[in-house]
């Protein structure tokens, strides 16, 4: 959970990608890593395997600036998508303050969202988190694709709740920052409320 | 209280500091540091200046929590210790507690002996002082400073965080 350090006057959260296999977590946050000032990023650290797919987790440190005179920093974190590394995932959702949902938006691919967001919402709980407590958006990816799934058909597939949702081609950018920039509001909200 | 974020207040991070500056000295170490079993970096000490600190948090906080995992299908409640031996430096971890853990890097100035004892006794120290503040978390709100941040901040103040 948030980290509120009144001696160094900061305040650190940490938010999660979610998500199946190759939907592009990873490929969000590496467009942050190279469109954020040096300044204002940490190391990307990347536990893969060979071929590239996430193996634990991948992690990308932001200070993006200051509010009323408190640092505040974004820990951003992605889980791996594979099935069989659900033992990581558990561990990577400990601690978390927001998750960003990532689906796959192609036909093919819609099994796999079911799945990775039933997944979600089981390891929450065994975390001893709600998913309708957390602040929680979802992001639909791979919108240039000729073969997806139309919108309207998304949500209401994967977004019965009708929470906050973005449009995305993560290689490109397209809704990426303004993914990051709705949970991290959502966050931020979320610890004035429960202070 | 585990889903509760941990709130550091300047004096519980004075006795943290004081406590890790001790243990640096006496274990003749390069770094000493304490990180939240979530990966938040909460106080270093020593030779942290051509170190990463924030990443080596998260990334011990990862390895105690798949250490855990581990130990967990052993059986184990957990195993409180980790050490990794490299060439010329070497990282000796242990858990302080329920919420933290103390990350000590030394070379070939210190020894594993001592680094484990001096250890053993500062997770003692720190796990009072843990137990303090967390003591303190339950019990009170936040600081004057802390009370107005959460109240004035808006919604146009984390918009510019993004411009």
């Amino acid at each position: 959970m948030s980290f509120i350090n009144y001696s160094a006057r900061e305040i650190s959260c940490k938010i999660v990608y979610y998500g199946p296999g190759l939907c592009g977590k990873t490929t969000n946050l590496h467009y942050i890593y190279n469109k954020v000032n040096p300044d204002s990023k940490g190391k990307m650290i990347s536990l893969a395997t060979k071929t590239e797919r996430t193996l634990f987790f991948d992690f990308l440190p932001l200070a993006l600036g200051s509010i009323k005179g408190f640092k505040v920093r974004f820990h951003l974190y992605t889980v791996p998508g594979q099935i069989f590394y659900d033992a990581s995932r558990k561990l990577i959702l400990r601690g978390i303050d927001g998750v960003i949902f990532v689906a796959d938006s192609q036909v093919e691919r819609t099994e796999a969202n079911i799945e990775s967001l039933e997944n979600l919402s089981k390891n929450l709980k065994e975390q001893g988190y709600e998913l309708e407590n957390l602040p929680y958006i979802i992001q639909y990816n791979k919108r240039d694709l000729p073969n997806v799934v139309p919108l309207d058909e998304m949500e209401r597939i994967l977004n019965p709740r009708k929470v906050p949702s973005y449009e995305a081609v993560a290689p490109k950018g397209t809704g990426v920052f303004e993914t990051l920039k709705e949970v991290a509001k959502m966050v931020i909200l979320e610890l004035k409320k429960r202070s | 209280m585990i889903n509760q974020g941990l709130v550091l207040y300047d004096e519980d991070y004075k006795l943290i500091d004081t406590e890790l500056v001790r243990l640096n000295q006496l274990a003749n170490a390069k770094v000493s540091f304490l990180v939240d079993k979530d990966g938040q970096l909460i106080a270093s000490v020593g030779e942290t200046a051509n170190i990463d600190t924030t990443s080596l948090a998260s990334l011990t906080a990862g390895n105690i929590a798949a250490t855990g995992g581990m130990a967990k299908l052993l059986g184990e409640k957990e195993f409180s210790l980790l050490f990794h031996e490299g060439v010329k430096d070497n990282i000796h971890i242990s858990l302080v507690g329920q919420r933290a853990i103390l990350v000590i890097i030394f070379d070939n100035r210190s020894s594993l002996g001592l680094v484990r004892l001096r250890a053993k006794k500062s997770v003692i120290v720190l796990s009072d002082i843990l137990a303090n503040l967390i003591k303190k978390m339950e019990t009170s709100s936040h600081t004057k400073e802390g009370a107005t941040f959460f109240t004035e901040i808006t919604e146009d103040d984390i918009e510019n965080l993004f411009s």
